[in-house]
């Protein structure tokens, strides 16, 4: 590591910086100038707005549903229209709304937070941004042609099996899936080595903030769950394309198989989408209270335990099937001690509010939310993880109840505390703070009065997945209630993302750093320039922000005229070595199409792998072809290193 | 058939808090240890909260008192030990029902797209009785249910005598009920299997040991003679119709097998899988056209003459 | 004006190999992800095989071992120049990276060839049982991770004939590909050991 000393500079200095570092980061002009774009905002920012508006799909198809349900027999939709409408609801929560959007928001945050110029492998990013938005364009596309999976989010076999599922439906889930998880791996392979290899010189593995570190935890659970449900759907495509017998029982497969592939993903999953959420509430709560979370280490080691749990926990969601006794025992232990780590958070915060000054902020009312909310949805599943409660409440609203819960509460309330956090950061301007009590205030009463009741219904035997129900089950009040409250909560959300969307325009100006946060992030003008920081940050402590930043030591040397980064070491962060990163280029997105085009074809014929990857192959290889030697850092290994920043 | 739709309220249970058979009330009982300790937990957590928040002269940023360690402490350990506690009540709860009994009554239920078959096993063929969608069983009496499945994955669940357990294509498995009392026990497929899985529901009639045995006796018997004119033409109806390719009448030529067994149809409370009440409107209706009542079912609609469908509705609502 | 204490980083070095480099920390990554989708199937594998009474299936035989075990030979054996390619990488020398490379790659094909024998040789179809089934997607999967490696090897391989082949960044590049040459050697000797192993001897 290189010594640290005083060096005396000016603001022309500073405007001198800046300029050579604006020509080099400053994205691409000119018409087409959409498709280039790889650097961390933009992609981060279309992201973030892509899976917002698959939330808002997700949430009118919920409104469908509600509406169906209000009353029994009713014949708003379909039996076969409704089937796709609660499927495709939930593929959208999950696939293109729960990950990604948590994805997203690490895109645009983590490398302010770490003080870095970059997210690490750029390029890759833009493509798997490219792939999500086709991803949903697909399977919206698909339920205007009526084609729409149909089968559930998790498509049990052998209902999506060839004999049981002539079409395209379950094809379309079994893609759906490929594309959003290779776009969700490469995300996370990003954000670990971005977290590993890019932070601030001197923000050692112990003075990571908690959401950075929920982030690395998140990411890294994606890369070992994400497998296991992709190799399931390319399975599921096998027997259903060319006729292999993976999951046929005639033939010497197995139905269950496919539960237990799925679900040793899909709990992982759940836990993808609430650990970031957990990350959030840390910062808020952080900032709010103005004061560090208590208990930093027991934080740190409740998030890794409940990623490992999380990998153990899998069969609670088939204990209806009959599973041997002693074996169903243990994952009813495993699954009820993971509320360990989740109490301990829980406890950590409370100390936490305890200790500091809480101020009553749109952002910590929405963490507020999170504990009322949270809290009952992790109850109600310690509940279900009982084999003799679940096999009465398994598959039923209850159930419904308990994810809502748990998502809404654990995953959506945080991460809309979060966007009203960080949008002056993204936006240079606030969200109004009026509007933003009122829509929490809608949003939090109208989900109680739609999700509470529905734990009663379970109890009162209404499975769930049903289109209708007869009227003598007595039923209807309380999904009448339900639907009533599902319009306050959607008025809510048209609310608080009305506010958003007004407010990114005509918003007051927020200034660098609205709310004294103590992370890096803050240090930088809002929106950040194209580079990031000016001069890379230097920490000494977990609340760099907090203790005199003015005086704190910033990184020299790296080079302005060129896209270099600075790479430190994994564990303590000592400033190692730079790193020129790629400019620019429309290959990710041609890769991206063509990569989707395969996917889609694929739905048709297998040829369209062969045909696709060759094609594929041929654009990937112009994608990493270096363009010329001194736009990429690349002068030979024998030339004298490069220069320094003027 | 009237009455029956009319007490239908006072007369059916369907509820986990309703429990009428053992294995339900067991769990009923768990779910009130877990309702109330939960509920504590969380009343403790929000009033922690609140105080949290409420609480005045806070202290320095730098210094944390001794005390809130020791809080923190105390709370995760509690929670440790309580989750211990609900651990054992649960796994001995599982015991409990998962108990196997003796069966002195065995019944197959095989799950169809979108309605139950119901086989009574006897050694003998003759004393076997297939039915659809209602299980008659006698109070006071373990049955052990077989379950299978020879197309997708349901689940037989009656919320008031036990939880639920799927009918797997491949892993037949089995479920016992025991009725405490006489009743009607509504119960509904609770694994998504298609597009009628909404209206895929069965009957568990509980009754009495002396009318159970009746009800054996009378079930066992071939599909009553049609008597009056109208009854006579009506069986013939069905015979020349596409009905006997699916359905089964026992005593007559019909022996189709992939379709409810209709030779005590009159006997049942509803139909198709308690999509309608069995009346004689419902059925006309139903034959003229299941699609109406469940849309994408497997019976195709049939087109007749009025004067067949009325004949044959007098037939089929013959058999008792 | 204002005066700041600074760390000046202008002479830390342009690149840095192993994990020092964000390369290899992406190609750990992606090791993981490959690793856990045989995993996933290797598990289906003996899942599977739990649901039969013989294994493979009555009437299906056993699969060749010639050409897989030709293959193993072709994987061990081309440890040595990758090794060489991975060292010269380290060194920045050109020369031997350019030779050591084209060696590596045609035992790549060379592997990609004797595969081809390898599924001629599975004595079973992919749509005639579950063991069919899950034989061919084992097996399919491996390929499929080989060829794309092959792939990229050789753009790499023609990169480096290039003028882009001096740049140090380049033989970061080498080097991680060549890293996960030995995960595509570690990962095959586990598959062959399942396909053709397990079912003689479990
Ligand atoms: C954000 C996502 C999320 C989270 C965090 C959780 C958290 C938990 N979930 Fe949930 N779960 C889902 C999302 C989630 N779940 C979804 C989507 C499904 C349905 C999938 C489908 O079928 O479609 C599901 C289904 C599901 C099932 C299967 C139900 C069924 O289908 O029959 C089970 C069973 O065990 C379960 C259990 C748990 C448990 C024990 C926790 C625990 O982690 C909760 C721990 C937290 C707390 C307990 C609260 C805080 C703790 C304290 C205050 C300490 C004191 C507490 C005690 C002493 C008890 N969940
Ligand atoms: C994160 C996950 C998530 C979220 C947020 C929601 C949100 C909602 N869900 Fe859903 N739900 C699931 C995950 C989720 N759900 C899953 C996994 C299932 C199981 C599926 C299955 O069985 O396969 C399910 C199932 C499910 C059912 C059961 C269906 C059935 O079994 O028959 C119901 C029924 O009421 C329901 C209702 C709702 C409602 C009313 C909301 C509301 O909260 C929605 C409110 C949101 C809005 C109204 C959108 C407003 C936003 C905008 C307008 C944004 C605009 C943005 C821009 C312009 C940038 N959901
Ligand atoms: C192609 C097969 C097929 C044919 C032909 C057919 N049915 Fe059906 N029928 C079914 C199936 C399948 C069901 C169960 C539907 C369900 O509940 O989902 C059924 C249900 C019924 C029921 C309700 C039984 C119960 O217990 O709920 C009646 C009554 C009935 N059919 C009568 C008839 C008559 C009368 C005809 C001829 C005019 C006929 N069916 C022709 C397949 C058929
Ligand atoms: Cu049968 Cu749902
Ligand atoms: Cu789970």
């Amino acid at each position: 590591m290189t010594g640290t000393d005083v060096m005396p500079y000016s603001s022309t200095d500073d405007a001198a910086q800046h300029e050579v570092l604006q020509k080099t980061w400053a994205p691409r002009r000119g018409l087409f100038s959409w498709f280039f774009q790889i650097d961390h905002h933009s992609i981060g920012r279309r992201f973030l707005f892509t899976a917002f508006v698959w939330f808002g799909c997700g949430g009118i198809l919920a409104a469908l549903m509600r509406v169906q349900l209000a009353k029994p027999n009713n014949t708003f939709l379909s039996a076969d229209r409704y089937n796709q409408i609660f499927t495709l609801h939930g593929i959208t929560m999950m696939f293109l709304f729960g990950v990604p959007v948590m994805e997203a928001l690490a895109v645009y945050v983590i490398p302010l937070m770490l003080g870095t110029r970059a997210l690490a492998f750029p390029r890759a990013n833009a493509y798997a941004y490219y792939l999500f938005l086709f991803a949903g364009l697909m399977v919206y596309g698909a339920l205007f042609l009526d084609m729409a999976p149909d089968t559930g989010w998790f498509s049990y076999v052998p209902l999506a099996s060839p004999a049981f599922a002539p079409g395209k439906r379950v094809d379309i889930w079994a893609e759906l899936v490929n594309f959003t998880e290779i776009s969700a791996l490469i995300v996370a392979v990003e954000i670990v080595v971005t977290i590993l290899k890019q932070r601030a010189p001197g923000m050692s593995i112990h003075r990571m903030p908690l959401y950075v570190w929920s982030m690395l935890v998140t990411a890294l659970m994606i890369i070992f769950a994400m497998p296991s449900v992709m190799v399931a759907s390319n399975f599921i495509g096998l027997d259903r394309l060319v006729g292999t017998h993976i999951f046929n029982p005639a033939e010497g497969g197995d139905v269950l198989l496919w539960q237990h592939l799925f679900w040793f993903f899909g709990h992982p999953e759940v836990y993808i989408i609430f650990i970031p959420g957990l990350g959030i509430v840390s910062s808020i709560v952080t900032v709010f209270c103005r004061r560090p979370v208590f208990g930093y280490t027991a934080m740190v080691l409740s998030l890794v335990a409940t990623a490992f749990m999380g990998f153990g926990l899998w069969v609670h969601h088939m204990f209806a099937t009959g599973l041997p006794q002693s074996g169903e025992s243990f994952f009813t232990a495993a699954s009820m001690m993971i509320a360990i780590p989740s109490g301990v958070q829980i406890f950590c915060w409370i100390a936490t509010i305890w200790l500091g000054r809480p101020s009553y902020r749109p952002p910590f009312m929405f963490v507020l939310g999170f504990f009322a909310v949270f809290v009952i949805g992790g109850l109600s599943g310690v509940m279900v993880a009982s084999v003799p409660l679940d096999i009465q409440l398994h598959d039923t609203f209850f159930v419904v109840a308990h994810l809502h819960y748990v998502l809404i509460g654990g995953a959506v309330f945080p991460l809309l505390g979060g966007i009203f956090y960080w949008f002056p950061k993204m936006t240079g301007r606030l969200m109004h703070e009026g509007l933003g009590h009122a829509s929490f205030w809608l949003v939090f009463i109208g989900f109680n009065v739609t999700f509470f009741p529905m734990h009663k219904l379970g109890l009162s035997g209404m499975p769930r997945r049903v289109y209708t129900y007869l009227p003598e089950t007595g039923w209807g009040a309380l999904n009448l209630l339900a639907t009533i409250g599902a319009g306050v909560l959607g008025l809510g959300m048209l609310l608080f993302f009305g506010n958003a969307l007004w407010n990114m325009w005509r918003g007051r100006a927020a200034g660098a750093d609205p709310w004294g946060g103590d992370t890096l992030e803050w240090a930088t003008s809002s929106p950040p320039p194209h580079y990031n920081f000016l001069r890379l940050p230097v920490v000494s402590g977990r609340e760099p922000l907090w203790h005199e930043p003015e005086r704190a030591p910033v990184v020299a040397g790296l080079a302005a005229d060129k896209r270099e980064v600075l790479i430190t070491h994994v564990f303590d962060a000592a400033p190692d070595h730079r790193y020129v990163y790629p400019s620019p280029s429309p290959w990710p997105f041609v890769a991206a199409l063509a990569t989707a085009a395969m996917l889609v074809g694929g739905l048709f014929t297998p040829w369209s792998f062969a045909i696709g990857l060759t094609v594929l192959a041929i654009f990937l290889t112009a994608w990493f072809w270096p363009s010329s030697p001194a736009k990429e850092g690349e002068e030979s290994a024998d030339s004298p290193k490069s220069g320094e920043a003027s | 058939m009237l009455m029956n739709v009319l007490t239908y309220a006072a007369l059916v249970h369907e509820s986990v808090l309703d429990p009428a058979g053992t294995h339900a009330r067991t769990i009923a009982g768990l779910w009130s240890v877990f309702l109330w300790v939960t509920a504590a937990i969380y009343v403790l957590v929000m009033v922690a909260l609140v105080i949290a928040l409420m609480r005045r002269g806070k202290h320095d940023a730098a210094e944390t008192p001794r005390g809130t360690y020791a809080a923190v402490w105390v709370a995760g350990a509690a929670s440790v030990m309580v989750l211990f506690a609900l651990l054992t009540a649960s796994i001995l709860t599982g015991r409990a029902v998962a108990e196997e009994r003796s069966e002195p009554l065995r019944i197959t239920l095989t799950g169809r797209q979108w309605w139950w078959q119901i086989d009574y096993e006897d050694a003998d063929p003759s004393r076997r009785i297939t039915s659809a969608n209602e299980i008659t069983v006698p109070v006071g009496v373990p049955v052990t249910i077989h379950l299978h499945s020879s197309d997708v994955i349901h689940s037989f669940w009656v919320p008031s005598l036990n939880g639920k357990r799927d009918l797997i294509p491949g892993h037949d498995g089995t479920i016992t009920i025991l009725a405490e009392r006489a009743g009607l026990f509504r119960g509904q497929c609770a694994e998504f299997c298609g597009v009628q899985h909404a209206k895929m529901a069965l009957w568990v009639n509980a009754v009495e040991p002396a009318i159970y045995a009746r009800w054996v006796e009378g079930s066992r018997k071939t599909a009553r003679t049609p008597s009056t004119p109208s009854e006579i033409a009506g069986l013939q109806v069905f015979l020349r119709s596409p009905c006997p390719l699916c359905h089964t009448i026992q005593g007559t030529d019909a022996s189709g097998s992939t379709a409810p067994d209709l030779t005590h149809l009159a006997s049942r409370r509803s139909l198709g899988a308690d999509s309608l009440p069995n009346t004689r409107a419902a059925l006309t209706g139903w034959i003229r056209d299941a699609q109406q009542a469940k849309p994408g079912c497997q019976m195709p609609a049939i087109d007749l003459r009025s004067e067949e469908l009325n004949a044959l509705v007098d037939y089929l609502g013959s058999l008792q | 004006m204002s005066s700041r204490a600074t760390i000046d980083v202008s002479d830390l070095p342009d690149f840095a190999f192993g994990s020092r480099s964000i390369m290899w920390w992406a190609t750990v990554w992606t090791i993981a992800i490959e690793g856990a989708v045989f995993a996933a199937t290797i598990a289906t594998y003996f899942y599977l095989q739990g649901n039969e009474k013989s294994w493979p299936p009555a009437d299906t035989p056993l699969p060749g071992l010639f050409w897989p075990t030709v293959n193993v030979l072709v994987l061990l054996l081309s440890l040595l120049p990758n090794q060489i390619v991975k060292n010269a990488a380290e060194r920045c020398d050109l020369r031997t990276v350019r030779i050591g490379m084209v060696v590596a790659d045609l035992f790549a094909v060379a592997f990609v060839v004797v595969r081809v024998f390898e599924f001629h040789h599975l004595n079973v179809r992919w749509d005639s049982n579950a063991y069919g089934s899950i034989t061919w997607t084992l097996l399919g999967f491996h390929t499929f991770h080989l060829v794309t490696d092959l792939a990229d090897s050789i753009v790499l391989t023609v990169l480096m004939f290039s003028r882009h082949g001096h740049a140090p960044k380049r033989f970061v590049d080498v080097a991680e590909n060549s890293f996960y040459w030995y995960f595509v050697v570690i990962s095959w000797i586990p598959i062959y050991a399942v396909l053709y192993w397990s079912p003689r001897v479990l």
